[in-house]
């Protein structure tokens, strides 16, 4: 993941069992560890819960504090760095956007050329939908940026480290 | 068999060893406490007046014996008068089971009365903790409680059990315990590295904590500090590990550290760190502690590592491990150089001045210490007091100086000395306090009353927030915002009101005096020093300076 801002992505295997979103946001909160996003889902294997964490920060020590502290909760049960450059990064975007007849077809020429999908839509609106790199994600809300958007939700950073 | 939450919470504190806990009963603890009642014989509950007062007890029964300190509290309020002594023991890696009741399950998240939703506001101040609303979860929750409690770096778990739970039945089987995770250990390529750092050093100097204490190595820390000629500084939480009066034992490090401790780290060529963790009371410039030295950390905890002094060797490892691999590949070696110069600044920088008129701080520790034998125990709450105790008490034995460091809790004192006179009946425990401390907790008097404690509590009463005053009086140009209280205190009528002893000191003989009656007591004794409100806690090195910056008066 390529980005201005200095970023890491810190990935957590957890139990999947109440409360454990809530004790690894407070400890994030209890360190002060400086975070974009946080993504939560179940895995393959029963009980256990992956964690993406995005990191705003490169700084070795810091990362280095974010997985021991987050180690040492018993909910944890593996926690590591992801490897920047061999990891695949994708988030998903949903973006509702003011729209009349006029404007659509810009829209959806924009829409084309990222490869998106427009999911819904009314007289005077439409939903898209766009799957990518953050970045990617970045450029295309820039794209949109000059149409009137009325809700915009993105779900945060998941990552998965490449097969050798 | 079938048996009720609340005996099972019982059985399970029966299958580790307790026998001893410390509490306050309530409507949703109301099963637990019928349970207890059945099972008096074998479960001794001390009521305490206030449940702050006894999550410090179960601290300090922990501290001194080494078990697992456990607390029982009702739900509610109950369970937020346990959040100052949880934290305390989470700050000091103290082993603690903290249980408590809730609402019946049907109930929660309803507020219903005294409901609390304790598992989240103590996140942060657990090593990790449970809500049973299943009587199926109970016995292995409990379990968990004790495992996590004693494993790795040591610390308070909480268990909070919906009152319906505590009455429902269960098939109950006994077990053993679970077994404890297994302690890092250092691989013996460090081992060696850090072997011939030491035998290569100049100036080495080991700056070591509380972790030294808890792994059980202070017995090689002294070898290894004897066979390599080197000089230790501790931390607080390591006071009493080695001998006061030991040659090489440079007194306490950090802000009110010795002159000699923190001159010979900040000189040192060469510091191993061992169980501690660098905290800004004794790291107290990050940047320029040590900064001369090669530093190696060693310690359990891998977040330890570089979390607030960037270290240039870590070893993760159980300390007592690491020094018992460690001192047969350490060259027996004297550093007469090195030494002198320690000595000498132990002579140069004595900073305390007998008086004989008035009561002085150190010389009133003297006296403590002089009437009582070795094996005492001493329990501290915080502020000068705290500081003048670790600086002059002559210890000579590990756990027994029970303080509250880390989170550095006012009225931690009372409690933590029930607690380890509990734990030792027959030991004697003394309980350093300041009239500031003391008005915070002061309650459970009746505790030691009713259970007959012989602790005696000596008040050093400057009649002012004593640390705080000198702060205002020495960084804020004497503004003394909230620190002279005029409190008309009759500490001799108030003990006397809890049925204990009270006596009052101003002058040293009066003092040797009163605490010669105090040691013959059967019950509490509470004994006021009068201390002279200037007496300042010295030397001092404000936070970010160094030991070049050291106030000496």
């Amino acid at each position: 993941m390529k980005k201005e801002v200095n970023k890491s992505v810190v990935c957590l295997i957890v139990d999947n069992q109440p409360n454990v979103l809530a004790r690894i946001s407070s400890l994030i909160g209890r360190r002060n560890f400086n975070i974009s996003t946080i993504t939560a889902s179940e895995t393959n294997t029963h009980g256990l819960t992956r964690i993406t964490l995005v990191v705003n920060s490169d700084d070795e020590n810091v990362l280095n504090q974010v997985v021991a502290q987050t180690e040492k909760l018993e909910v944890v049960k593996k926690a590591y760095l992801l490897d920047m450059s061999n990891t695949l990064y994708r988030e998903l975007l949903l973006i509702k956007i003011k729209t009349d007849e006029h404007e659509r077809s810009a829209i959806r020429e924009i829409v084309d050329i990222y490869r998106a999908k427009i999911i819904d839509l009314s007289k005077s609106s439409m939903i898209i939908e766009l799957t990518g790199s953050p970045e990617k994600i970045d450029g295309f809300m820039d794209m949109v940026d000059c149409y009137e958007i009325m809700e915009v939700c993105r779900t945060g950073v998941t990552g998965i480290e490449r097969g050798l | 068999m079938k048996l009720t939450g609340g005996q099972i919470v019982l059985e399970i504190l029966l299958e580790h060893g307790v026998d001893t806990v410390f509490g306050y009963p309530g409507g949703a603890a109301l099963n637990v406490y019928d349970a207890l009642y059945q099972y008096k014989d074998k479960i001794k509950h001390v009521l305490t007046a206030h449940e702050q007062g006894a999550a410090h007890a179960a601290d300090g029964y922990a501290r001194s014996s080494g078990k697992t300190g456990v607390v029982f509290a009702t739900s509610g309020p109950g369970a937020t008068n346990l959040v100052t002594g949880i934290a305390t023991a989470f700050m000091d890696s103290v082993p603690m089971v903290a249980i408590t009741s809730n609402v019946v399950n049907s109930l929660i998240g309803r507020d219903a009365f005294q409901e609390i939703y304790i598992t989240g506001v103590t996140l942060t101040i657990t090593k990790h903790n449970f809500f049973v609303n299943k009587i199926e979860d109970l016995a292995h929750a409990l379990r968990e409680s004790f495992r996590i409690a004693n494993s790795g770096r040591k610390g308070p778990v909480l268990i909070d059990i919906t009152k319906d739970v505590t009455a429902q039945l269960c098939e109950f089987q006994k077990m053993e315990t679970y077994a404890l995770d297994k302690l890092p250990k250092a691989n013996d390529e460090q081992i060696r590295e850090v072997a011939d750092l030491i035998n290569q050093a100049k100036k080495p100097v080991i700056y070591f904590g509380g972790g030294v204490t808890a792994s059980g190595a202070s017995k090689e820390l002294a070898q290894l500090s004897e066979k390599a000629d080197l000089p230790a500084a501790h931390t607080i939480m390591a006071t009493g590990v080695i001998g006061s009066d030991d040659e090489k034992n440079l007194g306490l490090i950090g802000m009110h550290g010795t002159v000699p401790a923190n001159k010979a780290v900040h000189e040192a060529d060469l510091v191993l760190a061992l169980g501690t963790r660098f905290s800004d009371r004794v790291a107290l410039n990050m940047n320029e502690f040590a900064k001369r030295a090669t530093i190696v950390q060693v310690d359990l905890d891998k977040s330890e590592m570089n979390k607030n002094v960037l270290v240039d060797i870590s070893v993760i490892s159980d300390v007592k491990y690491f020094l018992e691999k460690l001192i047969p590949l350490v060259e027996a070696k004297k550093r007469p150089e090195f030494l002198k110069t320690v000595q000498d600044w132990k002579k140069t920088y004595r900073i305390e001045k007998d008086n004989p008129d008035v009561l002085k701080p150190h010389q009133l520790i003297r006296t403590i210490c002089d009437m009582t034998d070795k094996e005492t125990i001493y329990v501290t709450d915080v502020g000068q007091h705290q500081m003048w105790s670790a600086q002059y008490i002559k210890h000579k034995t590990p756990n027994s100086f029970l303080t509250s460091a880390g989170l550095g809790t006012m009225g931690f004192g009372y409690g933590a000395a029930i607690g380890a006179q509990t734990a030792f009946p027959d030991k004697r425990v003394i309980h350093v306090t300041g009239d500031g401390s003391f008005h915070m907790n002061l309650n459970e008097a009746c505790t030691a009353v009713s259970y007959e404690l012989p602790i005696i509590t000596v008040i050093f009463n400057n009649q002012v927030l004593g640390m705080v005053y000198q702060w205002q009086s020495a960084f804020y140009e004497g503004r003394l915002s909230s620190t002279t209280p005029a409190r008309k205190t009759d500490f001799v009528k108030v003990a006397e009101g809890f049925g204990a002893k009270g006596f009052k000191a101003s002058t040293l003989s009066e003092f040797e005096d009163v605490f010669a009656k105090a040691l013959k007591e059967k019950g509490p004794v509470w004994i006021e020093c009068m201390i002279d409100k200037e007496e300042k806690v010295l030397p001092m090195i404000p936070g970010g300076l160094t030991v070049e910056d050291v106030i000496l008066e």
